[in-house]
């Protein structure tokens, strides 16, 4: 919560500077003697994660800058040259790569952590949205990234990217051609994406302040939903949630190392290692593993444009969800029946992803064949994509609005302080 | 994880526990530094030069291309490098004036390698600003710079004019007797 | 309870992805052999003798058709390569670097006419390619093109496994099946042969035509140390020796990774230690 701020300068040199620019103050009053829930589980570690690789991707591609062709021409080699005589540029690479995925890790757990808890609801609802505005940028920024290598996935994948905006009536077409610049992908493409891709992340930067400030204006959520009622609730950020969160960042260190150091190239494609060729498509084009769920969406509409619509509506909803879920209790740690449809959310969200990496006219059991049901076997993985992209959908627009009228909750405890009494509560 | 439900105190002392000065904190904060520090050098090795720039570092000439009396300006490094075969009057003028007043004091035999003082292998920029002086000019036969004036003998030795040092001797070995390798 | 059982869904949920991996990855070819390689495992390491042996393969053999053009003659020399010696940390310097680069020429400018000349290689330059450009390559291989081969171990999804196999893998094309003409059958090469295969629907061969014929056969190649030269003895290294070719700092990468890792276990540990420390009498 914000409230006084205790920040006491001693010495001359802070005093001088509280009076002119009250910068230390603000550091103290929000990292240091902020009040943070004392129930906090690791789920709540995400955000300080988040900030990790955030700047890990920032130092590495702006080192990677210094050594990168953006040329049609040059771009693969130039990478390779990285890879191969820049000092440490194969770790660099390796880093950045494998951290945009780290990236998405994070990001995807800290939003069910949001969803689980409740975290979107009153009054963090703009503390949602500008979670949302920073995902929808994150999507940005991965996607004109992986453009960059001018790989065989790097090309196809934007050019089928780009050809999803000649869907809109009218004005598709010429929407495709000013974003390639051209009459297909090609260098002006390329170079526009490095453009950008080089300008998102700083405004990413600028919306986690903005995240940040958002959420020290209403205080954080915790496991129990309800709000801090006293000082008993609360200890201080520093060194409760600091070191708490340095450990948290010190085991997703280990993760991000194992990615880095033996399995660099598990999380990409091996047809990105062949350099771009317009004339030859890849026998599977797969975007990124972070963008497979929308992609099974896409695909699972037979219409190019409801495609489209629905991939952006799956997002959308995402922006919609604070006015979706009219539950009173915030935490399904006291919803037993949300629980479930949750945990069904997180299956689903799952098999979409499985699907958006299969061709969609593939059998789901091998070897299987039912009946045809609107141009396509019933055991293939368009039509699981279907049913799951159904669950998504009927998720957040059915389930979310009609439980929080019906459902039966358990009791939510008075305070903060008061689960850690009860010999019943529940851990989840 | 367990959120293990230890009894709440009803007093929370928040504020000794952070200004105790535990081992356990300085050495986890110590390791984390340590790391950083170490995770900062291939960072900035990377602006170092890289394995193909470095490559490019040493160059092999051939001297059987230069005639006595004659001056080849080769590229070595991205910049001018003069490779002269010297006549013997250059060679004797500027052993003459070993011992004269300069600024850059040194003798024409520590500018050449023993047995071979007819080859003079320099940077061709000038070590004042940077501009290619050229050969010929100025009073003690050697090269002029047209940018400020400075003035440089038959060893390379400034004479005269704003430059501080003499021309830069590269490091360089003969391969053979017709073969150097500069660099 | 219900925690448990999410993440235990969650983790079941990414088995299946693991367990079906991504659709049709060998494009109906049949999954590569699996070999044993020195390179594999957290510890792999390169086989320097059977790099050489790899690179004289590739020299004797492949190079006539396949360019390494992100391969710099100077790379053969550095550490982890197949001619890296520790007299020579400076890998321009590197005796057997300097001749095997002389033995190749590339095009160049002559300096003083301006002339396109070709003069010998020197460690500082790339492997030239066999044709001067894509249509060339394609003219002499009957319009098929010879992939460079600089990143062909990461650009195939089983790597070495998969390059092993197809140069191993060709047999006779089984009755029913037509072959193109410039084509050979390989059943690890990927493809559908659905509509060349005149057989029963439900036996459908594995494996697409190639246009390469079988580049390898024994004794096609003599090893300096002695080897013998069977078709599975020139396959594996020259396998190996694209590898390294794909990937020269998987050693320096994987010995790294180690000492990273450690020091990652030990930080975490403490930094557990100072937070259970920090908050010892504090309720949770």
């Amino acid at each position: 919560m914000s409230g006084h701020s205790t920040y006491q300068p001693k010495t001359g040199i802070e005093r001088w500077l509280d009076a002119r620019l009250p910068i230390v103050r603000l550091g103290y009053d929000s990292f240091v003697d902020y009040p943070t829930p004392r129930n906090l589980n690791y789920w709540w570690t995400f955000g300080g994660i988040l900030s990790l690789c955030l700047a890990s991707q920032l130092i590495t591609g702006i080192i990677l800058v210094m050594h990168y062709n953006p040329s049609a021409q040059g771009a693969f080699a130039s990478v390779e040259h990285i890879m191969r005589d820049v000092n440490y540029g194969w770790l660099i690479r390796y880093m950045h790569a494998n951290g945009a995925s780290m990236f998405f890790i994070a990001v995807y757990i800290h939003m069910l952590r949001g969803l689980y808890y409740g975290s979107y609801k009153a009054p963090r609802e703009v503390l949602w949205l500008l979670g949302c505005v920073i995902y929808l940028l994150m999507m940005a920024t991965a996607f004109m990234g992986y453009v960059l290598p001018w790989g065989q996935m790097s090309f196809h994948g934007a050019v089928v990217i780009t050809n999803l905006f000649g869907a809109l009536p009218l004005v598709g077409e010429s929407i495709t051609t000013w974003l390639w610049g051209g009459f297909a992908v090609d260098n002006p493409t390329l170079n526009r994406f490095f453009s950008l891709h080089y300008l998102l992340p700083f405004m990413i930067a600028g919306v986690v302040i903005l995240h940040i400030w958002a959420l020290h204006v209403v205080g954080q959520n915790n496991p129990t939903g309800v709000d801090p009622k006293s000082k008993a609730d609360t200890v201080p950020f520093t060194p409760y949630a600091t070191v708490k969160d340095g450990f948290a960042m010190s085991v997703f260190l280990i993760l991000f190392a194992f990615f880095v150091f033996y399995m660099p190239n598990a999380l990409g494609h091996a047809d990105n290692y062949i350099e771009a060729n317009p004339l030859v498509t890849p026998s599977h084009i797969v975007p990124e593993w972070y963008f497979l769920p929308f992609y099974a969406i896409l695909r699972a509409v037979p219409d190019k444009l409801m495609g489209v619509l629905a991939m952006f509506g799956a997002i959308a909803c995402l922006f919609a969800l604070p006015w979706l879920d009219t539950s009173k209790v915030r935490s399904m740690r006291y919803r037993p029946t949300a629980k479930i449809y949750f945990v069904f959310f997180l299956v689903a969200s799952c098999i979409l992803g499985v699907c958006g990496a299969k061709l969609p006219d593939d059998p789901v059991i091998p070897h299987l064949t039912t009946f045809q049901l609107a141009g396509s076997d019933l055991n293939s993985f368009v039509w699981l994509s279907r049913v799951a992209a159904l669950y998504y959908f009927a998720f957040f627009l059915v389930v979310l609005p009609v439980l929080g009228l019906v459902e039966k909750t358990l009791p939510v405890p008075d305070s903060i302080a008061s689960p850690a009494l009860s010999a019943d509560a529940k851990k989840g | 994880m367990a959120d293990t439900a230890v009894g709440a105190t009803t007093e929370p002392e928040h504020g000794s526990d952070p200004s105790r000065r535990d081992f356990i904190h300085i050495a986890a904060i110590a390791a984390a530094a340590g790391g950083a520090a170490t995770l900062v050098w291939p960072f900035i090795d990377q602006m170092n030069p890289s394995a193909d720039t470095r490559a490019l570092a040493s160059t092999e000439f051939d001297l059987t291309k230069v005639a006595e009396g004659q001056q080849v300006t080769i590229k070595w490094r991205g910049k001018p490098l003069f490779v002269r075969n010297r006549t013997k009057a250059e060679i004797a003028k500027a052993v003459a004036d070993d011992s004269a007043q300069m600024k850059d004091p040194a003798t024409d035999a520590s500018r050449v390698k023993p047995g071979k003082a007819n080859w003079l292998i320099v940077g061709g920029n000038c070590t004042h600003l940077g501009c290619v002086p050229t050969f010929g000019g100025g009073e003690y036969g050697g090269w002029f710079c047209p940018c400020h004036g400075s003035v440089y003998d038959t060893s390379g030795r400034i004479r005269k004019g704003p430059a501080p040092l003499n021309l830069v001797v590269p490091e360089y070995a003969f391969l053979t007797d017709t073969k150097v390798k500069i660099g | 309870m219900l925690r448990k059982l999410s993440v235990i869904a969650a983790a079941a949920g990414l088995l299946v992805v693991g367990a079906a991996g991504p659709a049709l990855a060998n494009g109906g070819a049949l999954p590569a052999k699996e070999v044993q390689w020195s390179f594999d495992g957290p510890f792999g390491k390169f086989d320097q003798a059977q790099l050489q042996r790899g690179f004289k393969v590739y020299r004797e053999v492949c190079s006539a058709c396949h360019s390494l053009k992100l391969v710099s003659f100077r790379n053969l020399g550095d550490k982890g390569g197949p001619f890296y010696n520790e007299k020579y940390p400076n890998s321009n310097d590197n005796p057997w670097v300097k001749a095997i680069a002389k033995d190749y020429e590339v095009a160049d400018i002559d300096s003083e006419t301006g002339d396109a000349i070709k003069r010998p290689a020197t460690s500082a330059d790339h492997f030239p390619s066999p044709f001067a450009n894509e249509a060339a390559a394609r003219a002499s291989n009957g319009g098929a093109l010879p992939p460079d081969m600089s990143l062909l171990a990461k650009a195939r999804e089983e790597g070495p496994n998969h390059i092993y196999s197809v140069v191993t893998g060709y047999v006779d094309p089984p009755k029913g099946l037509t072959v193109p003409t410039g084509g050979h059958y390989n059943p690890y090469f990927p493809g559908d042969l659905t509509s060349a295969w005149h057989g029963s629907k439900e036996h459908v061969p594995p494996g697409g035509f190639i246009a390469m014929a079988p580049p390898l056969k024994a004794d096609l190649v003599t090893f300096d140390d002695g080897t013998k030269a069977t078709l599975e003895q020139e396959a594996k290294d020259v396998s190996a020796f694209l590898m390294w070719a794909a990937e020269p700092k998987l050693e320096e990468r994987k010995q790294t990774g180690f000492a990273v890792l450690i020091y990652l276990l030990l930080l975490s540990g403490l930094l557990y230690a100072s937070y259970k420390t920090v908050w010892r009498n504090e309720s949770h």
